[in-house]
């Protein structure tokens, strides 16, 4: 979590996608839920590969299945067919290990426990005794800015405060890998960029690996390091753009050309891929 | 000041109708005793004032109850076998055991529940089909056989007041146990914490507001099982036995007094629990 803990991320492209590093593997996965209606395919042969230290952004329009791909990356959902490993584990290993953390559309927090308590809620879990939890509130607390609200409860705080808390709360125990399911998607425009650039930076001091759904092409373009385009029935890739803006980028950037063409690029897939459904 | 008005309003309302029907409810009976002392000379306010003051109406005015309240409750010594204090006392007794047992029967059942689902489908039908047998037939069967292993006293109303109260607080608590939102749960799963953890930290947690709803409802079921309880054994006294003798003698005015020290006992433990439930749910979400 902070600076000092995390190895420093490899900063050039190659070793990045070198495949010994791949922090998710994922061949051949589809997965079937079995509804009343009769069975829905949510997610048909995907194959993906995620290098240590990216950030992944998932874009499609709603039941692509880019929720359901995190989730049966958690070990949220089961797959129906095909193999995910993540750090070279079977995903209920990864999980049993704790090897990642967890943030969800809403932010979970507990409504009895003050913001600080939210945040050692894993910690308690695993086992970290008391002097070892405090220091780690206090850093994930500061991580997140929001150092002096630990003794706020969550309905003292504003929807983009308690979506930060629900951050530090999963970096807290310091896993590799994070995984956020459109995690500002309730949030408005100003707020969502104030915290995508934290975001940003938090990604840029760790060195953590990220996946992370959106519903936003501009947020995609401007925190990821590659776009996964999905499309719908069945949930499938469509396109991964590579995206290689500078890790210190600012909120500028999305009005040069080249962050157009991307977009442009992302906006394209997602028409076609969406198009024979009218 | 507000507040009171409308509550002032309700009281009155309720007084007027009482009168009104304990008026109307009299008067035949008062008419026949007119008839049998030969008396014809009566005006309607006599009949109307008289109505009011039967010593065996059919339904008693408000200020007969209340002043057979003040000579029961305040003018008896809570000694004698005549003070509803010392009746009230006895129902508490038998009511506080029968609940504490209910409750952590209750609870007990629903932790149960709550970590082997395959037992809800096992037990729920029980649970259940307890609840469907008249507490009245059941009562007088339960204190015949527990006075077969000698077990006589407080305990079999204790007893029955404990089988009333579980069940609203284990449907309660499963519900409450049941409460937190999936992604509260999801996330417990996401830091693989054990079953108890997910049950320490979350779902017990998330039961409060359920918990006291349940205790509430236990709480005023536990006094109608000791009640009906009493009913069974009316030489142990307590107020289903002052109940009964009133029925016995057509005191009507000795029923309705009882039954009101049993309605004010109830609403003192509902409101007792109702105040910690407030207290308990403020320092949990509001006080750092």
């Amino acid at each position: 979590m902070s600076v000092a803990s995390v190895s420093s991320p490899p900063k050039d492209a190659a070793s990045r996608t070198s495949p010994v590093d791949a922090v998710i593997e994922i061949s051949g996965l589809s997965l079937r839920f079995e509804t009343r209606d009769g069975p829905v395919d949510a997610l048909s042969n995907i194959n993906l590969k995620v290098a240590r230290g990216e950030f992944v952004s998932f874009i499609g329009p709603s039941g692509c299945g880019k929720t359901t791909l995190l989730r049966a990356v958690a070990d949220l959902e089961t797959p129906t067919n095909g193999v995910i490993r993540v750090n070279s584990m079977s995903p209920d290993e990864a999980r049993a290990k704790r090897a990642y953390g967890y943030v969800f559309q809403a932010p979970a927090l507990y409504p009895w426990r003050t913001v600080a308590r939210n945040i050692a809620l894993p910690l308690e879990i695993m086992g970290f005794d008391k002097t070892e939890r405090e220091k780690r509130v206090a850093r994930g607390l500061d991580l997140v800015n929001l150092s002096g609200f630990g003794n706020k409860f969550p309905w003292q705080l504003s929807g983009g405060m308690q979506q930060r808390a629900s951050i530090a709360r999963a970096l807290s125990f310091d896993p590799d890998l994070l995984l956020m399911d459109e995690p500002f998607g309730a949030l408005d425009e100003i707020v969502r960029d104030m915290l995508n650039q934290q975001l940003l930076r938090l990604w840029e001091v760790t060195g953590k690996t990220v996946l992370f759904v959106t519903h936003s092409i501009p947020e995609a373009v401007f925190l990821s390091t590659h776009i996964v385009v999905m499309s719908p029935r069945p949930g499938r890739i469509y396109d991964v753009i590579e995206c290689n803006f500078p890790r210190d980028r600012q909120l500028e950037i999305r009005e040069t050309p080249e962050f157009m063409s991307v977009a442009n690029r992302v906006r394209h897939g997602l028409r076609q891929g969406h198009s024979y459904d009218g | 000041m507000k507040s009171a008005l409308p509550i002032l309003t309700v009281v009155f309302a309720v007084l007027v109708a009482w009168y009104a029907a304990a008026a109307l409810m009299n008067a035949s009976l008062q008419r026949d005793a007119y008839a049998n002392a030969e008396r014809i000379d009566y005006s309607t306010q006599d009949l109307i004032a008289d109505s009011l003051n039967m010593e065996r109406p059919k339904l008693p005015a408000p200020h007969q109850v209340v002043s057979e309240l003040y000579k029961l409750v305040l003018a008896t010594a809570p000694t004698s076998k005549r003070s509803l204090v010392y009746h009230g006392a006895i129902t508490l007794e038998e009511t506080l055991i029968g609940f504490l047992i209910g409750a952590a029967l209750g609870i007990g059942l629903a932790v149960i529940i709550v970590s082997m689902r395959w037992l809800e489908r096992s037990m729920m039908p029980w649970i259940i089909a307890s609840q469907t047998v008249p507490i009245i037939a059941l009562a007088p069967m339960i204190v015949v056989i527990l006075n077969q292993f000698n077990i006589t006293g407080v305990a079999p109303k204790a007893a029955i007041a404990a089988y009333l109260s579980f069940f609203p607080i284990t449907v309660g608590m499963v519900k409450g146990f049941r409460s937190p939102d999936p992604l509260m749960l999801d996330l417990m799963r996401t830091y693989s914490a054990t079953r108890a953890q997910t049950f320490l930290k979350l779902r017990a947690p998330a039961s409060a507001p359920f918990f006291f709803a349940s205790m509430k409802i236990g709480a005023a079921a536990a006094v109608v099982g000791a009640i009906v309880a009493e009913l069974t054994k009316s030489e142990d006294g307590g107020l289903g036995a002052r109940l009964l003798e009133g029925s016995y003698y057509g005191q009507t005015v000795q029923i309705w007094t009882a039954l009101f020290v049993g309605a004010a006992l109830s609403a003192a433990l509902v409101g007792l629990i109702g105040f910690l439930g407030r207290t308990t749910e403020r320092r949990m979400w509001f006080v750092p």
